[in-house]
């Protein structure tokens, strides 16, 4: 016998996951305007090899295929992924990537709603860590020029890594912005110099920027259809924003300005995509906020001190691992307790 | 105009009230036999008080209440009564319950019916004359009318419930539109015993006829009663949620709306002490909303008793309909069958097709994505409270405020993982009532044993002691006796021996307590092998099923906290 309540509202998990999937299309179709299409390359790979993972995955857990293979979350996962890391990497960097992403940090924790870390995340410092090579190639925007590679030329590297005779890896490639950054930092130069550059554009690098708009785009659409909540990306936002605002104001020659840190790397992607997953995310309000201001600090911190050029990936990670502890210390007071101690 | 506030979530389920409000409300034709259960209310059952094969005058007195929480239960219509037995009713454990059986005579042939001129009374003969006539909360939770007329604190506000935040019921609805004056009039005499000055009678603002016909009502009386439209939000007509809006005080958890000098009566109860007062009719019939799956959903004004089928077969229910839901669909339950009564917590049966509400999809895992928690009217963390209730963490739920949770459904209607989220809270109350239940008869064994244990123990000593007075005694005695025979003789310390028999007593006698102890096997669970645990647990399922049957056969015994106005 069923009990009440008979009725449901119809937005399913699948839904969901659906609806942040085509937020991220304007991020996608603007990386493929600045890149080419080499892009859609590595999603399909992702992708495939999210699928099989999570398939593989379930058979062995003995779970059913059909409802967890159709909700979406793996390939999300996969995009995830695929998006960032370099689109002209050899073909196993996003299958190693994701099927390390799904099997170890989703299946092994105990699947969708268990993960305690963001298995895109977790997927992409595997990678950086393992293959710091591969990972720092990244394609040079179309209209520099340097784009010589047909796709078929591109897909031909992507699967036997190796390019037509007499052209260099290098040349095709550049480091990503922040990365440049970094390095050119260490070699003495000032932030002004650096950012006068070819590689960068009015905010942050050339094509890139436009990118993050795109996904900033997306991330206001989920904002409004209320997929997600506004406290993780305004906090993170806010947070990136105002310390790189202090820094830079203080030392403009050594800090790069706050929208160039917006408009780099992963941040607005991490914003509105990676810290919102709901599942590796505090569940309270005020927890969100200081997730959100947690990670912002952190992505701050490691961009400026840190190892690695970009601190995203990262700062989600660490502060996945408070969240259980943000999640008890901010429990809100129900109904009828508001004047007592909990 | 009052100023209006708001409580933090709620839903917005489609309403399906249309569908029932197309035509007033319509006398149920006379059954020819009426099922009446002793238990309407929220306490004590009825006790019976007419016999078998007694013949009843309609309002007579067929069960009177028995302690304070409790309520009378009355003949509906004229007839003989055939039986009093235990007869299956509207609650989803199919327990059956004590009933009357009436056959009706076809008369309608009433019994004395006592009116009163309400302004002579005092509060107290007022609460006598509701108890008598089983006038109990027509919202749903059916607690005693005039228990919530008793009160220590001072009340300066009584909030009317005509918000009906339900989807598909109607029965209130209608009541205001067509039966308004007497609502008022109802209105006024609960005024008139509370002793409050401020009157404001919320309604939701999707019954714009029902509104203009109580304003029209309350304008007419000239009482200076307010009529409030609420926003409709489920579940805006929870009592607690009601007086929040109205008033802006939020009731504290565990209390009553009078610990904030706040009383909430439902508008069909207002009405039914109309009635009782200046009618001198007990409560024996109500609005009953039919709708759903029928081919003609409507109201009814059917007599207490009257078998829901009977209703249904007024509708005509459609061909597929497959199961009958008393209440509406957030809060209602599935009835064990379609013939048991209507009793006085009746306010609306949906007849139900896997159409109208298809099976909810396999449930999948939690996402954490917070929609429950956003539409939690109590403001509780649904998805918290159902990973407590599903790993057995009995104790942590209530740390997360289970027992604050009114089961309205919002949470699982927007759950995009299809978890029956309300379930598991069900499952997880009644299991620590249960264990409450059980620790305590457990303890209660646990004292009695060890009284028991003191017990023996005292006796043995005091054996222990006797045999060594008499020792003692004899001793002295024997010395006395060899002390006139040889004054040489070395007397024994006779005290110095009996100490150490007595010691020795009490050792044996703890030793064997203690062996007692050991070989009392602790429960050891961990070496068992899966197959034997998962026995065990299926095991305990089993018994919490029972429990939960038990528990919920019980529930009504509690004064509901969290009624829907009644
Ligand atoms: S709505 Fe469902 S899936 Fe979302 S947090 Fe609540 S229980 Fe979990
Ligand atoms: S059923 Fe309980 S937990 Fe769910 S929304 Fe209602 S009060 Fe909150």
């Amino acid at each position: 016998m069923l009990s009440s309540p008979f009725i449901t509202r119809t937005l399913s998990v699948d839904r969901i996951m659906l609806r942040v999937l085509y937020a991220l299309l304007p991020g996608i179709a603007l990386y493929v305007w600045y890149f080419g299409p080499a892009i859609l390359v590595s999603i399909a790979l992702a992708v495939t090899a999210a699928l099989a993972t999570e398939a593989l995955m379930l058979k062995l857990r003995d779970r059913p295929l059909r409802p967890f293979l159709s909700d979406y979350s793996a390939l999300l996962t996969g995009v995830l992924i695929a998006l960032s890391i370099p689109p002209l990497a050899p073909w196993w960097l996003p299958v190693v990537g994701t099927a390390f992403a799904i099997a170890v940090a989703k299946h092994l924790y105990g699947g969708l709603g268990s993960n305690p870390f963001n298995p895109a995340m977790i997927g992409y410092a595997v990678l950086i860590i393992s293959f710091p090579h591969e990972m720092t190639h990244w394609l040079s925007p179309q209209d520099m020029g340097h784009s010589a590679l047909s796709l078929g030329q591109q897909l031909h590297y992507i699967f036997t890594s190796t390019l037509p005779a007499g052209m260099q890896l290098d040349a095709l490639t550049m480091s990503t912005p922040l990365d440049t950054l970094k390095t050119q930092l260490h070699l003495g130069m000032t932030v002004s110099d650096i950012r006068d550059l070819p590689i960068y554009g009015r905010l942050a690098g050339k094509g890139s920027e436009m990118v993050a708009a795109g996904f900033a785009l997306g991330g206001i659409y989920l904002l409004i259809a209320r997929i997600i909540p506004w406290q993780l990306p305004l906090a993170f936002l806010g947070t990136l924003f105002a310390l790189s605002g202090v820094f830079n104001l203080i030392d403009p020659a050594h800090y790069a300005p706050p929208l160039f840190h917006w408009f780099s790397g992963a941040a607005m992607i991490g914003a509105f995509f990676i810290l919102t997953d709901p599942i590796t995310s505090p569940t309270t309000a005020k927890g969100r906020i200081l997730f959100g201001m947690g990670a912002g600090l952190l992505t701050f911190l490691i961009r400026a001190y840190g190892g690695f050029p970009d601190g995203v990936a990262f700062a989600t990670i660490l502060m996945n691992m408070c969240v259980p502890l943000i999640d008890a210390w901010t429990q809100p007071k129900v109904f009828g307790k508001k004047g007592s101690k909990r | 105009m009052i100023k209006l506030r708001s409580f933090h979530g709620g839903v917005h389920p489609p309403t399906h009230k249309k569908e029932s409000t197309q035509s007033p409300i319509m006398a149920a034709p006379l059954p020819a036999q009426l099922i009446i259960p002793f238990r309407q209310h929220a306490g004590e059952a009825a006790k019976p008080v007419v016999q078998v094969g007694e013949r009843v005058l309609k309002g007579q007195l067929i069960g009177e209440p028995v302690g304070p929480i409790s309520s009378s239960v009355h003949a509906p219509t004229s007839g003989t009564i055939t039986a009093i037995e235990l007869q299956q009713i509207a609650h989803p454990s199919a327990l059956p319950d004590l009933c009357a059986t009436l056959v009706s005579d076809g008369l309608e042939e009433w019994g004395v019916r006592q009116t009163l001129s309400y302004r002579q009374l005092s509060s107290d003969e007022l609460q006598k004359h509701l108890r008598r006539c089983g006038i109990v909360g027509l919202g749903g939770a059916v607690f005693p009318s005039d228990m919530k007329l008793r009160h220590p604190t001072v009340v300066n506000t009584l909030v009317i419930n005509g918000a009906e935040c339900e989807p598909y019921i109607t029965c209130d609805d209608m009541l205001m539109r067509e039966r308004a004056e007497g609502i008022v009039r109802g209105i006024e005499i609960l005024r008139h015993a509370l002793g409050t000055d401020a009157v404001l009678i919320g309604i939701e603002d999707n019954k714009p006829q029902a509104i203009t016909a109580m304003q029209r009502a309350v304008d007419e009386s000239s009482h200076p009663f307010k009529v409030v439209a609420v926003p409709t939000l489920y579940p805006g007509g929870s009592a607690k949620h009601l007086i929040k809006v109205l008033t802006g005080v939020e009731v504290p958890s565990g209390k009553l709306p009078t610990d904030v000098g706040v009383q909430c009566y439902n508008v069909a109860t207002a009405y039914a002490a109309h009635r009782a007062v200046e009618h001198g009719e007990p409560l024996v019939s109500r609005i009953v909303t039919v709708t759903g799956n029928v081919e003609q959903p409507r109201n009814y004004e059917a007599l207490i008793g009257t078998p829901f089928s009977e209703l249904v077969e007024l509708s005509v229910a459609k061909a597929d309909t497959n199961r009958y839901i008393m209440g509406g669909p957030m809060m209602g339950v599935e009835l064990p069958a379609v013939n048991v009564p209507l009793v006085k917590a009746s306010n609306c049966v949906i007849a139900a097709s896997d159409v109208l509400f298809p099976p909810p999809p396999p449930a999948m895992p939690c996402i954490r994505c917070t929609r429950c928690a956003q539409a939690c009217p109590v403001e509780l963390q649904p998805q918290e409270l159902y990973w407590f209730a599903k790993s057995h963490n009995f104790g942590k739920a209530q740390e997360y405020d289970l027992f604050d949770c009114i089961e309205c459904g919002a949470c699982a209607y927007v759950c995009p993982s299809s978890i029956p989220l309300v379930q598991y809270y069900r499952y997880a109350k009644s299991e620590i009532r249960a264990r409450d239940h059980e620790k305590r008869a457990a303890d209660l064994a646990r004292e009695r044993h060890e009284f028991r244990q003191f017990r023996i123990e005292r006796e043995k000593q005091e054996k222990a002691e006797r045999l060594a007075q008499k020792e003692r005694a004899a001793a002295e005695a024997k010395a006395k006796a060899a002390a006139t025979a040889t004054v040489i003789a070395t007397p024994v310390d006779p005290s110095a021996d009996t100490d150490d028999t007595q010691q020795m007593r009490i050792d044996a006698a703890l030793a064997r307590a203690k062996e007692q102890a050991a070989t009392t096997p602790p429960k050891n669970t961990e070496t068992l092998s899966p197959a034997q645990r998962a026995e065990i647990e299926a095991i305990e399922e089993r018994r919490a099923h029972i429990h939960e049957l038990a528990a919920d056969a019980g529930a009504d015994d509690e004064p509901p906290k969290h009624s829907q106005g009644n």
